[in-house]
């Protein structure tokens, strides 16, 4: 069994971390609208 | 049940976030995410933008989720068919365990986020269509029975019944009819692929119609199901629930799609190469949903 690389085994944590912080500021963004949305239907 | 070791040591590698998305079969999202849209957009009643979108969204997750869960349960199958064997899982990139998670929270994810911006019957309904994908027709009838894609196709069609119950709040005649086109529409979709494909169901002892019941009992029942599924197809215009403009596209593409199922019928080829109509078919049938489902909402915005 082959050594795993560190370095893609970093490149892949980067690259999944970015991902992630960007869907959760698009979640963060969604759940403003949805609460903002609510509040206008609610009216 | 499914034998686990699929993956080389390469697996124990973070996946790569491509990989994730690959599990949530992004091609067949395109479709669900559009018939879930177009019974939202057919419901009687105005949707915030945003609420909307979000709806749909949730669809596309929930998708996602159960084409994550059927890809976790089904590695060792996809592993032994051509089509299915360079996925995330059999081709070894990628921890089995790291997929369920994967499914497992984007399920729940999403559920939970149609609850927020939509309500309680479309949640419902959207964990309902989930589970029903991953257990009733993954777990336990694709290996089971040829029938499998017969009752697993109510899975698929849930997609407008979630959009139309996240826009108002209830189920009425039209939405289930536009289940019942997608569920009638499945069986001569896929029967219609798994002609062609019917030597990589077999190696992977998947029995689906072709290999169980033969090429030509497989043509006379995609046949056969499609006289239904025009029936369906024409019903909301019968029943005066849309206008002529889906009337007419509901009588167009549904003889386009008759002519074609009669031309795979009439076919007597076994080996692939030689399964034009079969092909044509199943690319047809794809266009013939977005064409339908398209022109009830257009239907729906441009003559109400």
């Amino acid at each position: 069994m082959s050594p795993i690389p560190e370095d893609e085994v970093r490149r892949r944590q980067r690259e999944r971390a970015k991902v992630m912080a960007l869907l959760l500021g698009l979640f963060v963004i969604l759940m403003f609208a949805i609460t903002i949305a609510k509040m206008t239907v609610n009216q | 049940m499914t034998s686990l070791p699929i993956s080389p040591p390469a697996h124990r590698l973070p996946a790569e976030w491509r990989d994730l998305l690959a599990l949530t079969k992004p091609r067949v999202m395109s479709l669900v995410v559009f018939t879930g849209l177009c019974g939202l957009l057919a419901a009687p009643v105005h949707v915030h933008p945003v609420l909307a979108f979000a709806a749909v969204l949730c669809i596309a997750l929930g998708a996602g989720a159960a084409g994550a869960l059927n890809q976790w349960y089904e590695a060792d199958l996809d592993a032994k068919m051509k089509r299915t064997a360079s996925r995330p899982l059999p081709a070894g990139r990628m921890d089995r365990q790291a997929a369920l998670h994967f499914g497992v929270g984007l399920a729940a994810f999403s559920v939970i986020l149609m609850d927020l911006a939509a309500n309680h019957l479309a949640a419902a309904i959207l964990a309902v269509s989930i589970l029903f994908y991953v257990l009733v027709y993954t777990v336990w009838l694709k290996r089971r029975t040829a029938q499998n894609i017969v009752i697993g196709g109510a899975a698929g069609a849930f997609p407008p019944l979630i959009g139309w119950a996240a826009a108002t709040g209830d189920v009425s005649t039209l939405p289930l009819l536009l289940f019942a086109i997608i569920f009638l529409w499945t069986p001569p979709h896929f029967w219609s692929l798994s002609l062609f494909v019917r030597s990589d169901y077999a190696a992977a002892g998947v029995p689906m119609l072709p290999v169980v019941a033969g090429l030509e009992a497989t043509r006379r029942h995609i046949l056969l199901y499609t006289l239904p599924m025009i029936a369906a197809a024409v019903a909301p215009w019968a029943l005066a629930l849309a206008g002529w403009l889906y009337g007419a596209a509901a009588v167009g593409l549904g003889a386009a799609f008759l002519i074609l199922a009669a031309a795979v019928f009439a076919n007597r080829a076994s080996d692939a190469k030689q399964m034009g109509p079969e092909k044509r078919l199943f690319a047809f049938s794809i266009l013939y949903l977005f064409g339908l489902f398209g022109a009830l909402v257009a239907d729906k915005w441009l003559l109400a």
